[in-house]
């Protein structure tokens, strides 16, 4: 069994009366030709690294390769619990958090699990894990997420790309958006049909976002755009449960970001000679600016 | 971004890594895994060209400290990757990194390992990180192969004459191992060949044994999938 379009998605989840987290799960049996348990104990082990990685930058200050961020994650939330009203309320301040620390994890050697890149390796953990603890999920509810995110992740990459250096920022964080999105409108009771409809508004979203990485190195802006992609899945996933639906269908949706993401400058895709990294603060603050 | 190949799940959420880049950190270290795989005798000495983007970037991504950890054999989600100079030191592995930032015409992600071992015979091997932390390598000791790691792979040094690969399929089928991608290059007709052979079933050795036994094959290594 394979799809490699959402419309082919939604028919297999149509005439199997199956999940998307189901139909990923199975294709993926298939595909590695290995046992479902062995599949399932894969994708536990990258949810275990996930969890730790979202926890780790609370515990201690942890120092980036280039020092461009380090100690956000705690800051976050100090402010969550010192009782200052927060402004998004807990669950989005938790995700911002989270996704903001694997980042700081990420950017200092530590453990992570790309999702779909090491660029964008906030987004789909501070969702999950914040919504896990909000709304008492079980760790295996999160684990189909996993195959759910996986699937849109995999239909962006194999109808269009995950990398930054192609797509620009819009690829990965954006990306890793619409996988959060659509996995919590699964969670949440959505049906697949808003599933794919969270992920375009997340993909729609976030077009054109550039990348521009400070010195070329994921660090900044990086770190805070995962903040904000987590935020767009939550507002998303909020819209699609209301049966909200977006204009363009998710296939439509990915092929426009592959066309926009074609025709961003090469300056703006992971070259570090446009955007934020071109400002002169950026400039000033790491050694290797061109 | 892959281009023949399909994807896992596992390419998607995942790889599961040490940070921060997949492309300059875990491709990174797949490259110089690959590479080491490629030679059979210890190892003496290390040589890394870095090019592009690789040479621009390197130590800001811990590139140095990736491909040092992939010499090592580490895996991409090895915490020990952080500290490779230091296991490196441990091993007796001596290393060192070159920049040539003027070649215009290569892949942003490319390097030139050279490894030295015992006994003094080199070998330099290509590799370019294509993304997500996927690697290929690109050339053994100027020859240009197209090797990913995706699959469990013999690579084959022998004379370029008529029946050597016949010769090494037949091995296989008898050992009833299928060929998913069987790739041929040479460097001149006649003489030195490689042959690069993608399979569904994991490879043993005594397969290997089998193939480096055949007349006309100087050798005959395994490349473990990745």
């Amino acid at each position: 069994m394979n799809f490699k379009s959402g419309q082919a998605l939604l028919e297999i989840c149509d005439v199997k009366n199956i999940s998307i987290s189901d139909a990923m799960l199975l294709r993926e049996v298939q595909f590695l030709g290995s046992e479902e348990a062995e599949v399932i104990k894969k994708m536990e082990h990258a949810w275990e690294i996930m969890k730790k990685s979202a926890r780790h930058a609370l515990a201690k200050k942890i120092e980036s390769m280039g020092g461009l961020i380090g100690g956000e994650a705690a800051k976050i939330n100090n402010r969550r619990l010192t009782g200052n009203v927060s402004v998004c309320g807990n669950l989005m301040s938790k995700a911002i958090m989270y996704a903001m620390g694997v980042l700081e994890v990420n950017s200092s050697m530590g453990l992570i699990v790309a999702a779909p890149t090491a660029g964008s390796s906030g987004v789909i953990p501070g969702a999950l894990l914040a919504i896990q603890e909000e709304m008492h999920f079980s760790d295996s509810d999160m684990i189909k997420a996993l195959f759910h995110a996986g699937a849109i992740g995999y239909l962006i990459a194999h109808n269009a790309t995950v990398a930054g250096a192609e797509g620009g920022c819009q690829a990965e964080v954006g990306s890793a958006s619409a996988m959060a999105a659509a996995a919590i409108t699964e969670l949440l009771g959505g049906s697949p049909r808003q599933c794919l409809h969270a992920a375009t508004s997340a993909l729609s979203n976030l077009l054109g976002l550039v990348c521009d990485p400070i010195g070329g190195l994921v660090e900044a802006p990086c770190q805070q755009r995962n903040a904000m992609g987590v935020s767009n899945a939550l507002v998303c996933a909020e819209i699609a449960l209301s049966s909200i639906e977006h204009i363009v269908p998710f296939d439509e949706a990915v092929a426009v970001m592959y066309n926009v993401g074609r025709s961003l400058p090469n300056e703006l895709k992971e070259t570090a000679l446009g955007g934020m990294a071109a400002a002169p603060s950026a400039c000033s603050r790491c050694k290797k600016c061109p | 971004m892959y281009s023949t190949k399909e994807m896992s799940v596992f390419d998607i959420i995942g790889p599961n890594m040490i940070g921060p880049s997949s492309s300059h950190t875990a491709g990174a270290l797949r490259i110089a895994r690959l590479a080491r795989n490629m030679v059979k005798r210890p190892i003496e000495e290390v040589t890394f060209v870095l090019y592009g983007s690789f040479a621009m970037t390197y130590q800001g991504h811990g590139t140095d400290k990736a491909l040092v950890a992939g010499m090592l054999g580490f895996d991409t989600e090895d915490e020990r990757i952080k500290e490779s100079f230091t296991f490196a030191k441990e091993a007796g592995l001596k290393y060192q990194f070159k920049l040539d930032t003027n070649k215009v015409d290569v892949h942003p992600n490319t390097v030139d390992i050279q490894i030295t071992v015992e006994g003094g015979e080199t070998t330099t091997i290509t590799g370019v990180s294509i993304g997500g932390g996927r690697a290929v390598l690109k050339k053994i000791n100027g020859v240009e192969i197209d090797l990913s790691g995706d699959y469990y792979t013999v690579v084959i040094r022998h004379r370029d004459l008529p029946g050597v690969v016949a010769a090494v399929t037949d091995i296989l089928s008898k050992y009833n191992i299928n060929i998913a991608f069987m790739k041929l290059y040479r460097e001149n007709r006649g003489t030195i060949a490689y042959s690069i052979i993608e399979t569904d079933e994991s490879l043993i050795e005594e397969i290997i044994d089998r193939i480096e036994e055949l007349g006309n094959v100087f050798q005959a290594f395994l490349i473990e999938k990745l």
